[in-house]
C-alpha cells in the first residue's frame, strides 16, 4: 500500500474536518481519552501552539475584523452593497461553487484511477496531481492565460468553436478549477482506498450492473469525501487572486473578482472599505464550510 | 530525523524582529542609498538616469550611490509610501497620488512649486496605438465608439495611465458640437463598452493588445506607444494621434519625512534636479518622454508631433483633486457607467 | 479487477480519461511556461537566471522559505500533539482555527499585515519611532508567508496522530522515557514520512505564494522582489523569456519537491 501519509495533506485533513474531530477520537479505543495521561508535553505543546496561532493567524485577522467598522454600521453596508461589490462577491463565490461542481466528477475519475488501476506511468500522474498546488500562482495565471487566449493553443481551436475562454466569466472559472482540482483528488483518494471491495464485490455477485454498484456502493461511501473535497476546493477558490487575475479581463460587473475588489480599494486609500469586503469574505467563507459540514454530518450519521 | 529537525531550530530563535538593514542612517559617509519608487512605464528611463547620475554623483561627492526602484501601478505605490515603503522620491503618474502622500504628513504641502514646471520634468500625452495598416480606419476619439472596434485601456481605478485616457475622451466629447456633461458620459460609456479586457495597469494593457491580440485600438502613453513600437517591431502597429488629447504631467517629489529621517535629503534633491538638465531632458526624450527643455525637444525633432492638448487644471476637470473625486472614486462618473441595466 | 471484456474497456477508457485530463489541463500550462522560457534557446533563458537583480530574487525566495518552514513545522508538531495527545476544551475549535488561512483570500493575507504594521497600523508608529520596518522588508514577506503555508504541516500530521494513537508513546512512557526521549525516539520515526512530505508542501507553497508577499513586498529591484514578484516585474518589462525561464526555474525547483514527496511516499510506504 502506498503511504497513508503521502496523501494525508488533504485528504486525511479534510476527513477531519468532515467529521467533527472529537467524535473521530472517542470512536478510536487506541486513542487517549484522558487529559491527566502519562504523557507529558501538554502545558508545552498547547502553548507553542497557541501562541503560533495567535501571533500568526488571530492577531492579524483580528485587525481586519476589526478595521471595517470604523465606516459605522450603515457605512460598512453602504460599502459592502455597492452594485459592483456584490458583483464581484457573486462571481467569486458562484465561479468557485460552479469551477468545483465541474471539477468534482473529474477529481473523482482520477481519484479512482489512481487507486484502482495500475498502469506504468501511474506514479507521475500521481505526482501531477500536485502541480497547481506546486506551480506559482501568477506562474500558473500567465501560463492559463497564453494557452486559452484566442491566439493560444487551446484558445484558437475553441474560438475557432466559438467558445471564448480568456477574458470571460468563463477564464474565471477555469483557474478556479485549476487550483481546486487537487483539493478534490487528495480528499478522495485515500477514502476510497480505504473502501473495503467486499460490499462491491457482493453487489457484483447479486446482479448488480457496475453502473448500479457505482451509484448505489460506491458514491453513498465517497460521498462525505467528495462533499469535504468540495468544499475545500471552493474556500481556495473564492480567494484566489494571482491564477485568475491575468485570464479574468477583469471588467466592472462581468469578470471582476472580489480580491480584485479589495486590491482595487487598497489603491484608492480607502483601507476601511477593502477590509469590509476582506470582512464579508471571510464571513461567507465560513458561512459556506459550515452548511457543508453540517451536510457531511447528515450524510454520514455516526 | 532528529537530525533533521535539531539544526533546523537554531533558525528559529528571532525571526520575526530582523529590522530592515537598509534604516540604518548615516553610518557610513561614504555611500548612500537612494529608493525611488516610481509607477510602470518609467523603468527604462531611470535604469538609465539611475547609472547616468550615480556616476556623476560619485564625482561630484565622493560618495557611492546605489539608487533602488520600485515600480508598480502609480495608486499602489503610493499607497506603500503611505504605508511606510522608505521611499526618498516619489516620481508617480499623477500629481493626485503625490497629493495623497502629502496628506498624510510625509511630504510638505506645497510639494509641486518646489520644483520648476510643476515638479513635472517630463510630460507625456495620450495617444492610439493601432494594428498595422489600420484596418479599423480608426483617426479619432469618435471612431472609438463604433460597433465593432475593440479598445484597450486598463482600469481607471487601479491605472494612473487609464485615468488620462478617460479624461482624454472626456474632453474631446465636451468640445463636440453639442457637447456637455451628459453627451460626454455617454460617450464614454459606449467607449467603455467596447472596451473587453479591463486590465489593472498600463502594461498589462500593452500585454493584451500586443500579446494576447485583444482588441484594435490601445489607448495608451506616448511613450509606452512607442515603447511597443521599438519592443515588438515597427511592422506590427502605426501610431495615431488623435484631434485632441492630454497633457499629462507626471510629477516627482522628495518625500520629505523619510529623507529627513535617513539623512539623504541632499543627494534626493540633487537626484530630482538633475532630472531638469540637458542630459537628463535629452534621455527623456530617448526614452520618449516629452522634455521641458525647448533644445531637448527640439533636438527630438519630429518625433513628438504638436498637438492641441488640455491640462488637468482646464476647467471641465478643475485640477486632480476634483476630477478624482467626480469621476474615478466609489460612486462617481466611472462607476455609473457600469451600473446595471443601462 | 471484475474481469470481461466490457470492464476492460471500461478501465481502459477511465484511464485514458484521466491521462488527457491531467495532460490537457494540469500538464499544459508547465509545458507552456518551458516552451516559453526556451522560446530563444536556453542561452537567452539562461542569461535572465544570471541576471544580478534575478539572483538576488532567488535568494530571498529562499531564505523566505528557510525561515517560513521551520517555524511553521515547529508550530504545526506542537499544534498536532497537544490536539492529538490530550483531551482539552476548545480543541475542536483550535483544529478549526488552524485551517482558517486556506479559506482567506492571499490579498488578505498581505493586507492583515499592512494593517498591523503599516504606517497607519496598530504598531506602526510604535515601530516607526523605532525605525523598525516589518512591511516593505524581509519580516513581512516571512510574516505573510508565514500566514499562508500556515496550516499545511499541521494538516498533514494530525489526522495520522490521531490514527496512530498514543500507545507507543504511552508505552515508553511506563518504561520511563522522558518526553523528549519518546518525542525523539518514538513519535518522531512514526511521523517521519507525513512530516517531510508536509514540509514539503509547505516549501512549495511559500516559494510560489504571490498574492500576499505582493502586498507587503514594496517591489524594489534587487531588495524585496521574491521570485514571484520578479517574473511579474520581467513579464512587465516585456522580457517574456526572462519572465518565463525564472518562472520556469520556480516550477522545477516545485517538481524536485514533488519528485522527492513521491520518493519519500514510496520509501514511506515500507515504513
Amino acid at each position: 500500500m502506498m503511504a497513508a501519509c503521502s496523501t494525508a495533506f488533504t485528504s486525511r485533513a479534510a476527513d477531519a474536518m468532515a467529521a467533527p474531530p472529537s467524535a473521530a477520537l472517542r470512536t478510536r479505543p487506541g486513542s487517549l481519552a484522558s487529559r491527566r495521561g502519562p504523557l507529558p508535553g501538554f502545558g508545552l505543546s498547547l502553548g507553542v501552539a497557541l501562541f503560533w496561532l495567535s501571533a500568526l493567524v488571530l492577531i492579524p485577522l483580528g485587525a481586519l475584523l476589526l478595521r471595517p467598522w470604523e465606516l459605522g454600521v450603515s457605512g460598512l453596508w453602504r460599502s459592502l452593497s455597492e452594485p459592483r461589490v456584490l458583483a464581484a462577491l457573486r462571481l467569486s463565490f458562484l465561479g468557485a461553487l460552479t469551477a468545483s461542481a465541474v471539477t468534482l466528477p473529474f477529481g473523482l475519475l482520477l481519484a479512482w484511477v489512481l487507486v484502482r488501476d495500475r498502469f506504468p506511468g501511474r506514479r507521475l500522474l500521481d505526482a501531477m496531481v500536485d502541480l497547481p498546488f506546486a506551480l506559482p500562482t501568477a506562474v500558473a495565471g500567465l501560463a492559463l492565460t497564453a494557452l486559452y487566449a484566442p491566439n493560444g493553443w487551446l484558445g484558437a481551436p475553441l474560438a475557432a468553436l466559438g467558445v471564448k475562454v480568456a477574458y470571460t466569466p468563463l477564464g474565471v472559472i477555469l483557474a478556479m478549477a485549476f487550483v481546486g482540482l487537487p483539493f478534490i483528488v487528495r480528499t478522495v483518494e485515500p477514502v476510497l482506498r480505504d473502501l473495503p471491495r467486499e460490499a462491491e464485490e457482493a453487489a457484483a455477485t447479486l446482479g448488480a450492473s457496475r453502473p448500479q454498484i457505482l451509484w448505489r456502493v460506491v458514491l453513498p461511501a465517497l460521498a462525505p469525501a467528495l462533499l469535504a473535497g468540495f468544499a475545500m476546493a471552493s474556500a481556495r477558490a473564492i480567494g484566489e487572486y494571482g491564477s485568475v487575475i491575468f485570464i479574468a479581463g477583469n471588467m466592472p460587473m462581468v469578470s471582476e473578482i472580489a480580491p480584485l475588489v479589495i486590491v482595487t480599494r487598497l489603491e484608492q486609500f480607502d483601507y476601511a472599505g477593502a477590509a469590509a469586503v476582506g470582512l464579508a469574505m471571510l464571513a461567507l467563507s465560513f458561512l459556506l464550510l459550515l452548511a457543508l459540514n453540517l451536510a457531511t454530518r447528515f450524510w454520514r450519521p455516526v | 530525523m532528529p537530525r533533521l529537525l535539531v539544526p533546523r531550530r537554531s533558525v528559529l530563535t528571532a525571526p520575526l524582529a530582523l529590522p530592515f538593514l537598509g534604516t540604518a542612517a548615516g553610518a557610513q559617509p561614504r555611500s548612500v542609498q537612494l529608493l525611488n519608487v516610481s509607477y510602470d512605464p518609467t523603468r527604462e528611463f531611470y535604469r538609465d538616469f539611475n547609472a547616468a547620475f550615480t556616476t556623476r554623483w560619485k564625482e561630484r561627492s565622493g560618495e557611492t550611490l546605489r539608487a533602488n526602484v520600485s515600480h508598480g501601478g502609480s495608486g499602489r505605490q503610493a499607497r506603500s509610501v503611505i504605508d511606510g515603503l522608505p521611499a526618498d522620491v516619489v516620481t508617480l503618474a499623477l500629481a493626485y497620488d503625490i497629493d495623497a502622500i502629502a496628506e498624510r504628513g510625509l511630504i510638505a504641502p506645497d510639494w509641486q512649486s518646489r520644483l520648476p514646471a510643476n515638479s513635472a520634468p517630463y510630460t507625456s500625452t495620450i495617444v492610439f496605438l493601432v494594428r498595422k495598416g489600420n484596418p479599423k480606419n480608426i483617426r479619432d476619439w469618435g471612431d472609438l465608439i463604433r460597433p465593432g472596434v475593440g479598445v484597450i485601456t486598463p482600469n481607471p481605478k487601479t491605472s494612473g495611465g487609464a485615468r488620462w485616457n478617460y479624461l482624454a475622451g472626456w474632453a474631446w466629447a465636451l468640445r463636440q458640437p453639442g457637447g456637455d456633461e451628459k453627451a460626454a458620459e455617454a460617450f464614454l460609456m459606449a467607449l467603455f463598452r467596447n472596451v473587453p479586457v479591463l486590465d489593472t495597469g498600463a502594461r498589462g494593457s500593452t500585454t493584451s493588445f500586443v500579446q494576447r491580440g485583444q482588441g484594435d485600438v490601445l489607448l495608451a502613453w506616448e511613450n509606452e506607444a512607442h515603447l511597443a513600437f521599438a519592443e515588438f517591431g515597427a511592422g506590427q502597429f502605426d501610431i495615431v494621434y488623435p484631434s485632441l488629447s492630454i497633457l499629462a504631467e507626471p510629477p516627482v517629489a522628495l518625500v520629505d519625512r523619510n529623507v529627513d529621517r535617513r539623512g539623504t535629503r541632499a543627494v534626493a534633491e540633487a537626484y530630482l534636479r538633475a532630472l531638469y538638465e540637458p542630459d537628463a531632458q535629452a534621455l527623456a526624450a530617448r526614452h520618449f518622454y516629452r522634455p521641458r527643455d525647448a533644445a531637448a525637444l527640439a533636438a527630438a525633432g519630429s518625433r513628438f508631433p504638436a498637438l492641441e492638448m488640455v491640462t488637468i487644471d482646464d476647467a471641465a476637470f478643475g485640477g486632480w483633486k476634483q476630477a478624482q473625486a467626480r469621476h474615478f472614486d466609489d460612486g462617481g462618473v466611472f462607476d455609473r457607467l457600469y451600473q446595471p441595466g443601462r | 479487477m471484475h474481469g470481461g471484456r466490457s470492464s476492460l474497456a471500461g478501465t481502459l477508457l477511465l484511464r485514458g480519461l484521466a491521462v488527457l485530463v491531467l495532460v490537457l489541463f494540469l500538464g499544459l500550462p508547465l509545458l507552456a511556461v518551458l516552451a516559453e522560457a526556451l522560446r530563444r534557446g536556453a542561452g537567452p533563458a539562461l542569461a535572465a537566471l544570471a541576471d544580478p537583480d534575478a539572483l538576488a530574487s532567488i535568494r530571498l525566495t529562499l531564505l523566505v522559505a528557510a525561515i517560513t518552514v521551520p517555524v511553521n513545522t515547529v508550530g504545526g508538531l506542537a499544534a498536532a500533539w497537544c490536539i492529538t495527545r490530550f483531551r482539552f476544551p476548545g480543541r475542536a475549535l483550535l483544529l478549526a482555527l488552524i485551517e482558517l488561512p486556506f479559506s482567506v483570500s492571499p490579498v488578505i493575507s498581505g493586507l492583515v499585515w499592512v494593517l498591523l504594521f503599516g504606517s497607519a497600523g496598530w504598531f506602526g508608529p510604535w515601530l516607526e519611532e523605532r525605525g523598525l520596518q516589518i512591511v516593505f522588508a524581509l519580516p513581512g514577506l516571512v510574516l505573510a508567508t508565514l500566514f499562508v503555508t500556515f496550516p499545511f504541516v499541521a494538516r498533514t500530521l494530525i489526522p495520522l496522530m490521531q490514527e496512530q494513537g498514543a500507545t507507543a508513546e504511552e508505552a515508553a512512557a511506563t518504561l520511563g522515557a522522558s518526553g523528549w526521549q519518546s518525542f525523539f525516539r518514538v513519535t518522531l520515526p512514526q511521523i517521519r514520512w507525513a512530516l517531510l512530505s508536509g514540509v514539503l508542501l509547505c516549501n512549495a507553497r511559500a516559494m510560489g505564494e504571490f498574492g500576499a508577499v505582493s502586498v507587503v513586498s514594496g517591489h524594489i529591484r534587487g531588495e524585496t522582489n521574491t521570485m514571484p514578484l520578479h517574473i511579474e516585474i520581467l513579464y512587465n518589462e516585456y522580457q517574456f523569456v526572462g519572465a518565463f525561464a525564472v518562472a520556469a526555474l520556480l516550477a522545477l525547483l516545485a517538481l524536485v519537491t514533488l519528485a522527492a514527496k513521491m520518493v519519500l511516499e514510496r520509501r514511506g510506504g515500507g515504513a
